[in-house]
């Protein structure tokens, strides 16, 4: 039986080192996820560990077993964003601390949902609305127009899953009070694939054009920053384009992580690099959006508490 | 006046007012639950059938592209729906006989469809709720100039177009630029230039 440690802590910035200790399972025999000191974990933590967990089935043709702390928050908490749901059928079994089911915090913006086909991106954006405007306002104190670009930024992201990946992906979303860091609340959205990354998608083609550059993070550059897509037409590109700007507005990151690099916006409160490479390669694109409070919510304590 | 509308509707020639609710013609095309105008595919498939109802018309139309009902739009579809459409009617698409009135037009739907027209590089006429007319797009200064002059008017009898509409040297191939585009409309007969606002005015049932 091969056993992986899952680090303690799951979230965008450590979606790295959960990607290298995946990346370190023989292709033989059982695994075991042992993620019983797992003390915090976000929604990019959340669909990282399903993607682990699928990349782990798919290689090694056995589903992997996870184990999650048997006491503590973690679990139910997991169960609330249906981790469990989602995890079935990607791992042989979950055990820890058994989860509360059937109880959903008011709290939680977007449960994890898998995005396979056009109607889950229609049904996610419906499903949202209500949620995500009262969040959207009452904790961010966003205008009222921000629920739909919200709903905008949601339906591209996926979108972009169903154009580009060619396989399956996960999106979910959740606040959280960031005291130390930025000392407001902040939305934190996940969306993640394992379809073809970037360079894949750009390969035919962009790399001939790139030669020796050519590089998952010459392809995020490509994607990010020029708007390039593999369809020639011009139509094409908005999405990351338009929500790059959008995020830019509410002073919120975006980040891309594809193949062994990653790209991001960033403002002045996040000290993410703007380009990484030579990370930890895993197949997909992960897409994270951090979008904090405003100033007003700080301001009145609503988004500050 | 209704003499008058009659006589209006005669001196339209022929053309006939294509309204298209953009979110009852989705639930027609795609599925009935869904009620935002969101991903490629759904704008692809109301494209689509606004083109193919075009082309089973048996006269040119201006097709009226209501999005009154649609709370969200996204990039793509807008990229599908609207310019898309305006670059297939202005490449002869659909028999090259049809021009497009986007109507409803909220301020939520203005980001993504202005993103569309400037990526590609096209106008397109929109009416937003009050039911004033823009040109939304990048258009020479001078284009849109013009365009508000056929628009403030309504429509130009032939004989008026020299001293009501050409007032640079160059207005006649500005105007013909925005005929090509499908921007304003020119009476096969009379040779009047209507704008599209006014021509679905004199359309309208």
């Amino acid at each position: 039986m091969n056993v992986v440690d899952i680090p303690p802590s799951l979230d965008y910035r450590s979606l790295d080192r959960l990607f290298q200790v995946a990346g370190s399972v023989n292709s033989d025999g059982k695994v075991l996820l042992d993620a019983r000191h797992l003390r915090w974990v976000d929604p990019m933590g959340m669909i990282g560990l399903l993607g682990v967990g699928q990349n782990l089935r798919d290689r090694t043709g056995e589903a992997p077993i996870l184990h999650l702390p048997d006491g503590g928050d973690v679990p139910g908490y997991m169960a609330r964003m249906g981790f469990h749901d989602r995890g079935e059928g990607i791992f042989a079994s979950i055990r820890g601390g058994a989860p509360r089911r059937g109880a959903r915090p008011s709290d939680v913006l977007l449960e994890i949902t898998p995005i396979s086909e056009n109607r889950d991106v229609h049904d996610l954006v419906e499903r949202v609305q209500n949620r995500a405007g009262i969040i959207l306002s009452r904790t961010l104190q966003y205008p009222p127009s921000a629920v739909v670009h919200f709903s905008v930024i949601l339906s591209e992201v996926c979108g972009n899953i169903l154009e580009h990946a060619e396989a399956p992906g996960w999106v979910a979303a959740q606040t959280y009070q960031w005291s130390k860091r930025l000392g407001r609340q902040v939305l934190v959205v996940a969306v993640g694939d394992l379809g073809r990354g970037f360079r894949g998608s750009l390969t035919p083609e962009y790399a001939g054009r790139y030669g020796d550059r050519w590089s998952d993070a010459t392809a995020l550059e490509a994607a990010f920053i020029h708007g390039l897509t593999r369809f020639p037409d011009q139509g094409r590109g908005h999405g990351i384009q338009q929500m790059r700007k959008q995020v830019r507005r509410w002073n919120g990151v975006m980040a891309v992580r594809s193949g062994t690099a990653r790209i991001a916006d960033v403002p002045e409160w996040e000290d993410l690099p703007p380009l990484e490479d030579g990370l930890p390669p895993f197949p997909g694109a992960w897409i994270t959006l951090l979008l904090p409070a405003s100033p007003e919510a700080v301001r009145s304590g609503e988004g500050g508490r | 006046m209704t003499g008058a509308r009659d006589q209006a509707q005669l001196d339209a020639f022929r053309v006939d007012a294509h309204a298209v609710d953009v979110r009852d013609l989705m639930s027609r095309t795609v599925a009935d639950l869904y009620s935002h105008l969101v991903t490629r595919p759904t704008g692809r498939a109301v494209r689509l059938a606004i083109e193919s109802q075009l082309e089973e018309l048996e006269r040119p139309a201006l097709s009226l592209v209501d999005f009154s009902s649609v709370a969200i739009l996204d990039y793509s579809c807008a990229d599908e729906v609207v310019a898309k459409l305006i670059l297939v009617l202005r490449s002869g698409g659909v028999g090259g006989r049809a021009w497009v009135l986007f109507r409803g037009i909220r301020e939520f739907h203005r980001d993504p469809i202005e993103a569309v027209l400037e990526r590609h590089r096209i106008q397109a006429v929109l009416q937003g709720e009050g039911g004033a007319s823009e040109l939304m797009g990048p258009a020479d200064p001078l284009d849109r100039r013009l365009w508000s002059r056929v628009e403030a008017e309504g429509r130009v009898e032939a004989s008026r177009i020299p001293g009501t509409l050409m007032e640079a040297p160059d207005d006649e191939e500005r105007l013909h630029r925005l005929l090509d585009h499908r921007l304003v409309y020119r009476h096969p007969h009379k040779g009047d230039i209507l704008a599209l606002s006014a021509l679905s005015r004199e359309l309208a049932p």
